[in-house]
């Protein structure tokens, strides 16, 4: 009946493998079970894969050094997007506002570097601080004014895309060196790519391996059960919409440095690629399910197929077309699977 | 009444299942059947959770094809793809939870699917007699058809989901638990229309877990485990013989209460005038280290109310609620928990565990936060210290990271207890702790209670199940009303002291809408329902015999 009682009769189970798996299966069989598990827990990875082959099979121009470093460019920002969103709809919730909220991040940020003396690393945190903020309040209404997510946050992303006009007078503003290095290279890495890499690491840790990354799963899973156990269901609510609004603002420094200015109507739209990108990496809008890898591996999805798309000449027209099959058939392959899992 | 004793009738059946089997991923569910279904026979499937039941029941409906083995009908095999086919058939399903659409009207859920037309527009005359027609079967004359369904009431809305599948002309009717939400006089209703049908060489499949049930309508009796068929008996089978055949083993003492604590009886909960509006009226109460005490009362009396509003589930408006010294603040769940209480909630699925998450988190998750260094879930040492105590509480599981949603019911339950038993809660606030949990795993979460207040633990525990109550409990405390009607000592009450109070001067004030729902409606109704006799108070009480283990004592 205590917290540090030890488990006397099972041994440490390890941080990888059960204690069953080992005990009952031998080695060559659980490997094959552990393949088998990887794949139909990977299944966007596969089809990454496929994808990428197919590429290389149809055109010399994809699989080059330079081709590649563009994809991981073009990917950047929607997979930063996609990371914050991923905090939300593992809580069941989702946030319409990000591309809006990115857009406003870099406007203020840049604003301030114009309209004030302050220095342009300050001016970028200034902007960082805000897309949190817009996230928190959308995060409160959810929480504690309990508007249902989808209108609380498509309230903010008119909001957020109005304040930008008003801020910008509709005139895009020039950036601050501080954003236009998010824009550049660092040696031969190009630093979008670099912001990825750490911004899905961060999410990772957080989903795994922090209280509230788990509890965002439990919230997520059956808020009420959260609730009974005990858990700050709606300081984890708080918490998701604001790393979400961090995480766009971070994503409309990456777009703003890319063009060394603030655009009042950047990254329109992409909230529906931050959620597809989530949602193709295979979590469930219903909560409770979700992966930084995952996520990644859907926003590459998007970013290949669409750089593949334009080396093979094909109008942006027809890509949109591509894209929105390519999201019905990996959210219907991963149905499919989970009825025949269950 | 059973006619036939156990050897099959002297007909060709109507329905033949043939070896039929079925998987679900590595795990095996129904192995190997064969069951024949006759006209005018009421087969009751006995079984626990898990055994197979459902499997069985949704193969007949056409929801699961059979892996291997067939199904035969009128002695040629059919293929049962969906359940239009198997309506096609003749089979209709009365399912255990109801399948309405609430906002929709009581004519048009009837005749939902079957909705009659004209030219592709609703032929509403024609639905209106199509829906009153079926009602009549039922007896069910004075509803009004027009009047959207979610507004009944739960156990009518029932009773019309069984006329609609009575009125389809079917030859094969599957009741699955039709009678968990009725009382007494509402199941006399049901199985006076099940002896119309059998009358009507109509074949029945009857699932219920009240035992009594099954001499008093099933003709025979097959009993599942483990997704096999065990045997096939006659329905006047003595139920001891039927729980050795469903359990695998005889169990001697189905309530194993033991008070073997030796310790100072302090106080551990002290609960002073607690008052919610509408539902807590001035309850104080004490539960001592050691001790178990019972809750008993209708639905709707107030029994979850208090409980929850003691774990901060709920607010309360005025009162005190005091764990081992410490107050604890209306609504705060996590000041109680920290203050040493543990709440098991009314509905294991829906507020107990997170379905989709593993069995350690689901342990974990009250110790999560405590047990961090800098924010981060001490991930090993958690792992664990479940894994102790999920064995401590003999959770059958294939490892630590199953999904909860893959465990039987009564082990889901288990993993609620895990959870505070990790925990170390020296209050355990229990609401319907065995609902639909089966025999084995019912006894098991008993010895875990003993085990608790032996450790100088305190337990209040609401149930519906009286002879759970009367069986567990040191005292009992009856509701009635929002109010504390009366305490009595477990080991001299009876079964009828208890419901004279639950159900005593029940006054007009007993507003169902002050309730939490449909749940208070559905007892509150069962006096409403459509009975042409008078209504004695006895109706309101559950059936004297609630729970198949009433018998088992």
């Amino acid at each position: 009946m205590t917290t540090t009682a030890p488990a006397p009769s099972t041994p440490d189970p390890g941080p990888a493998t059960s204690g069953s798996d080992r005990a009952t299966a031998t080695a060559s069989s659980s490997t094959t079970a552990r393949l088998r598990r990887f794949a139909s827990d990977n299944g966007a990875l596969l089809g990454l894969l496929v994808l990428c082959l197919a590429l290389f099979i149809a055109t010399p121009h994809f699989l080059t050094g330079p081709n590649l470093l563009n994809v991981g460019i073009q990917a950047a920002a929607i997979a930063v997007l996609a990371f914050g969103q991923t905090f939300v709809i593992v809580t069941a919730g989702i946030d319409l506002s990000v591309g809006s909220v990115a857009a406003l991040s870099s406007m203020i940020c840049c604003w301030m570097f114009v309209n004030t003396p302050l220095p342009g690393g300050i001016a970028l945190v200034l902007g960082l601080a805000a897309g949190l903020l817009t996230g928190v309040v959308s995060g409160a209404a959810v929480a504690y004014g309990k508007l249902p997510a989808f209108i609380a946050t498509l309230a903010m992303l008119s909001v957020a895309r109005g304040l930008t006009l008003v801020i910008s007078d509709g005139r895009p503003i020039d950036t601050p060196g501080a954003v236009s290095f998010l824009g550049g290279s660092l040696g031969p890495i190009p630093v979008p790519i670099l912001v990825l890499i750490v911004a899905g690491v961060v999410c990772a840790f957080i989903l795994n391996r922090t209280v509230m990354g788990r509890s965002m799963y439990a919230v997520g899973g059956n808020e009420e059960a959260a609730r009974l156990a005990g858990l700050p269901v709606k300081r984890v609510l708080v918490t998701v919409y604001g790393l979400s609004g961090l995480y766009a603002a971070l994503a409309g420094m990456l777009l703003a440095g890319r063009l060394n200015s603030a655009n009042p109507q950047a990254a329109s739209g992409y909230e529906l690629d931050a959620i597809a990108a989530v949602v193709i990496g295979g979590a469930s809008l219903a909560g409770g399910s979700g992966r930084a890898s995952g996520t990644l591996v859907g926003a590459l999805i998007l970013a290949v197929i669409r750089n593949g798309l334009n080396i093979l000449n094909v109008s942006s027209f027809w890509q949109q077309v591509v894209i929105g099959l390519v999201i019905a058939a990996a959210v219907g392959i991963d149905v499919l699977r989970h009825r025949r899992g269950s | 009444m059973g006619m036939g004793g156990f050897a099959a009738p002297g007909q060709a059946p109507l329905v033949r299942l043939e070896r039929v089997a079925k998987r679900f991923g590595p795990v095996t569910v129904l192995d190997d059947v064969t069951l024949d279904l006759y006209p005018g026979e009421v087969l009751v499937l006995l079984g626990e959770n898990g055994a197979g039941k459902s499997t069985l029941i949704k193969m007949l409906a056409g929801v699961h094809e059979p892996d291997s083995g067939r199904i035969l009908v009128d002695g040629s095999p059919v293929t049962l793809g969906s359940i239009h086919a198997a309506e096609a058939l003749g089979i209709a399903t009365i399912h255990q939870e109801l399948s309405v659409v609430p906002q929709m009207s009581v004519a048009e859920n009837v005749l939902l699917g079957h909705t009659p037309s004209k030219g592709g527009l609703v032929d509403r005359k024609a639905l209106r007699a199509q829906a009153r027609a079926a009602l009549a079967l039922v007896g069910f004359d004075d509803v009004d058809v027009d009047a959207p369904i979610g507004h009944l009431g739960v156990v009518r809305q029932q009773l019309v989901m069984i006329a609609k599948a009575l009125s389809r002309q079917s030859r094969l009717v599957i009741l699955d638990e039709p009678t968990a939400a009725l009382t007494g006089a509402e199941t006399e209703i049901l199985f006076g229309l099940m002896e119309d049908l059998r009358r009507r060489g109509v074949a029945m499949v009857f699932i219920s877990h009240h035992l009594e049930e099954v001499a008093r309508i099933g003709d025979r009796v097959a009993v599942l485990r483990d997704g096999r068929l065990i045997d096939t008996v006659a329905a006047e089978t003595p139920q001891d013989e039927l729980i050795r055949l469903m359990v695998g083993r005889s169990i001697d003492n189905h309530y194993p209460r033991r008070r073997d604590y030796d310790g100072a009886d302090d106080v551990l909960l002290d609960v002073r005038s607690l008052n919610r509006r509408g539902t807590l009226h001035d309850i104080s109460l004490t539960v001592r280290a050691g001790e178990v005490v019972g809750v008993a009362g209708l639905v709707g009396s107030g029994r979850s109310e208090l409980i929850r509003a003691i774990a901060g589930a709920d607010h309360y408006d005025s009162g005190e609620v005091v764990v081992e010294g410490h107050p604890v603040l209306s609504g705060r769940i996590a000041a109680a928990i920290d203050a040493g209480i543990g709440h098991v909630p009314e509905d294991r699925k829906s507020q107990g565990l997170v379905l989709p998450a593993s069995v350690a988190e689901n342990i974990g998750y009250a110790t999560m936060a405590a047990t961090s260094h800098a924010g981060l879930v001490d991930r090993r040492g958690q792992r664990s210290r479940a894994g102790a105590v999920a064995e401590r509480l003999r959770v059958r599981m294939r490892d630590l990271d199953q999904a909860v949603r893959d465990l039987s019911g009564g082990n889901q339950q288990k993993v609620v207890f895990a959870r505070w038993a990790l925990a170390g809660s020296r209050v355990l606030l229990l609401d319907e702790p065995t609902r639909g949990v089966d025999v084995g795993a019912r006894v098991e979460i008993y010895e875990f209670i003993n085990e608790v207040t032996a450790a100088g633990g305190a337990v209040l525990m609401v149930s519906s199940d009286l002879p759970e109550v009367l069986g567990m409990s040191d005292r009992v405390l009856v509701m009635n009303n929002g109010r504390i009607a009366g305490e009595r000592d477990a080991a001299t009450a009876t079964q009828d002291d208890i419901m004279t109070l639950a159900a005593s001067a029940l006054g007009d004030e007993l507003t169902p809408g002050s309730g939490r729902g449909g749940t208070t409606v559905t007892s509150l109704e069962g006096s409403l329902a459509p009975v042409a006799t008078p209504r004695p108070t006895p109706d309101l009480a559950p059936d004297p015999a609630p729970h198949l283990d009433k018998d088992l004592r």
